[in-house]
């Protein structure tokens, strides 16, 4: 037998031979650790540490100005950031929710109802899984005019709600419920909605919280909706605003630790998201494969 | 009694065998959005690409001009825009891809606490977004003296004077292709990373006995074979997240067009015809263009990881 052992994936303790591994992640970590670090630390530095020089990687002095000076940029341009706040975590929130309810109750009827046209469906969903949304920006566009939505709420949400790889992965979930457990529900007489409602929902919150990251990762960072659909400043989204103030504010130094606590704000909400769902990401993701 | 309950209950699943209609039901939410905003977008940009269309007077048929026009009088994009893209999307897609399956495979070989401390930093830059990429990365590459690889670069005397780098043509697409790579471990190296570990245990225990060496050899033989499905997932992941982050050479060098069109990628060339020129029928066709790039790589992955031989 050979001295090799095999079985080296997944250990549950520290070995020796982990170190090799460590030594070569650790410095790939750092680089695409240190830029996030750096962020944070530039939100928070008071003037005179964003203008020293040499430029210095970490903050001394934390403050809160940046955040501060954010405030009452937007104040000066007429529409306070508040309002802008406001819009995104409206948007937002009734984007994950119709997300999840949307991608769920097809979920549920592609992987457990028998109909016509189910492969169909689930063939066209899985090719739109390598859909990319700025390739369609103009036709979408022409859509979101055509239909009325200009310049409404509902522009920033009816075009980001259907996500094929939500549905995707909500629906190879749904596949590892067995067919007995709908079968006796049936039985027991049950009708698909209380199925839904009862059965399916309780026993896929993973998948749940995976759909509900998705979402929220595709909207809460868009700009194109509000760069596209909506003319009307007091409708536009949080990610927009600070758009705007970088560009306005390019090679300012001043401005750039002004826009660091801004991308913070951006950055922190889908930060904090995967980390308190991180586990049922992990375990929607194991059932995520392609066929 | 028993039977005859079970027999009651197997006719009505009978009856709800072929077809349910009430599925339709719960598929109709969706796919209304679905069809409204991203079949019936590809259908139209399809339509569009065939005709002249300036988004006030009607689209007239022009036929096959604008891709004729595309790719034989596109100075800019044959010369600039198609190359950049080539370029780009064959570092960022396939490296971005090889580096998330080789860290998630040497993930799965740590023990949890590290492992999953490290994941989240390597899965963090993916989810910054657009725009917080933007803040951050013009800091570091700022082009006075008082952006950070600047400043290092003098002291350590690598450099004289502070280079420009977000508007230096030679320096602003290969700072794309690494901003890019930085922000590539998304989803798919999550699936990846979800694959390697759910894998049958008793397949490597038995390997071993089989005479496979090193890890190396686990790798080829059992890891890769086993998921399959996930690789194929992450492939496609990564083909997507490539062509959806092609804006960032525009938000890095402030302007569209980007200076001498150095980091002119596709995307932003419909952009620039869609919503600076209003040539909206020329802009269709480019994306069309886009949108067989896509296909082919993605057609290209499934041939590789097609589990269907299996």
């Amino acid at each position: 037998m050979s001295s090799y052992r095999g079985n080296r994936i997944n250990p549950q303790r520290f070995e020796k031979g982990q170190i090799k591994i460590l030594l070569v992640l650790i410095p790939l970590a750092i680089f695409f650790g240190l830029p996030i670090v750096f962020l944070i630390c530039h939100a928070f530095k008071p003037m005179d540490e964003l203008f020293a020089y040499p430029p210095k990687f970490y903050v001394v002095r934390p403050t809160l100005d940046n955040f501060g000076k954010l405030l009452k940029a937007s104040s000066t341009s007429g529409i306070p950031i508040s309002r802008y706040v406001f819009n995104s975590v409206i948007v937002s929130a009734i984007v994950i929710v119709a997300s999840v309810i949307f991608a769920t109750m097809s979920g549920f009827a592609l992987s457990k109802l028998k109909f016509r046209g189910k492969n169909t469906i689930l063939e066209i969903n899985n090719a739109a899984l390598m859909f990319v949304p700025v390739a369609v920006m103009i036709p979408r566009y022409l859509i979101v005019d055509i239909l009325g939505l200009k310049d409404t709420y509902l522009a920033h949400i009816l075009p980001i709600i259907a996500l094929p790889v939500g549905l995707f992965l909500v629906k190879q979930f749904i596949d590892q419920i067995p067919d007995s457990l709908i079968e006796a529900a049936y039985i027991d007489g049950a009708g698909e909605f209380r199925i839904y409602w009862k059965i399916i929902l309780p026993l896929i919150r993973p998948a749940i919280a995976t759909c509900a990251i998705l979402a929220f990762q595709q909207v809460w960072t868009n700009v194109e909706t509000s760069n596209l659909y909506i003319d009307n400043d007091g409708m536009k989204t949080l990610p927009f605003y600070l758009n705007t103030f970088i560009s306005l504010n390019n090679n300012n130094v001043a401005g750039q630790g002004i826009a660091a606590a801004g991308a913070l704000l951006l950055f922190l909400p889908n930060f904090l998201m995967f980390l308190v769902l991180r586990k049922s990401f992990m375990n929607t993701m194991a059932n995520s494969g392609l066929k | 009694m028993a039977t005859i309950q079970q027999t009651r209950g197997k006719t009505l699943i009978a009856k709800r065998e072929n077809s349910n209609r009430k599925a339709y039901v719960f598929l109709l939410p969706y796919l209304l959005l679905f069809t409204a905003f991203i079949v019936i977008p590809m259908i139209v940009a399809i339509g569009l690409s065939f005709t002249s269309f300036d988004t006030i007077q009607t689209p007239t048929f022009s036929g096959f001009m604008n891709y004729v026009t595309l790719f034989t009088k596109d100075q800019v994009f044959m010369q600039k825009v198609l190359p950049n893209t080539i370029v780009y999307a064959l570092i960022v897609g396939p490296g971005g891809y090889l580096l998330s399956f080789l860290v998630a495979w040497a993930l799965a070989q740590l023990e949890p606490i590290s492992r999953t401390i490290l994941t989240v930093i390597f899965y963090s830059p993916s989810i910054t977004g657009l725009t917080a990429m933007t803040v951050l990365w013009k800091v570091i590459f700022s082009g006075d003296q008082m952006g950070y690889l600047n400043s290092i670069l003098m002291k350590i005397g690598v450099i004289d004077e502070p280079i420009l780098w977000l508007i230096d043509v030679r320096y602003l697409l290969p700072i794309m292709i690494i901003v890019a790579l930085w922000s590539s471990m998304g989803v798919g190296f999550l699936a990846m990373l979800a694959g390697i570990l759910n894998a049958d245990e008793s397949l490597y225990e038995a390997a071993a006995i089989d005479g496979v060496k090193n890890r190396f050899q686990e790798m080829i033989y059992i890891t890769i074979p086993t998921m399959k499905p996930q690789m194929l997932f992450g492939a496609v992941m990564a083909i997507v997240s490539t062509f959806q982050n092609g804006a960032i050479g525009v938000q890095l060098a402030g302007s569209n067009p980007t200076p001498q069109y150095a980091g002119q990628l596709i995307v932003n060339h419909i952009e620039d015809y869609g919503f600076i020129r209003y040539e909206m029928g020329y802009a269709a066709a480019v994306s069309v263009i886009l949108l067989a790039i896509v296909w082919i790589f993605s057609k290209i992955f499934g041939k590789l990881f097609s589990s269907k031989d299996l």
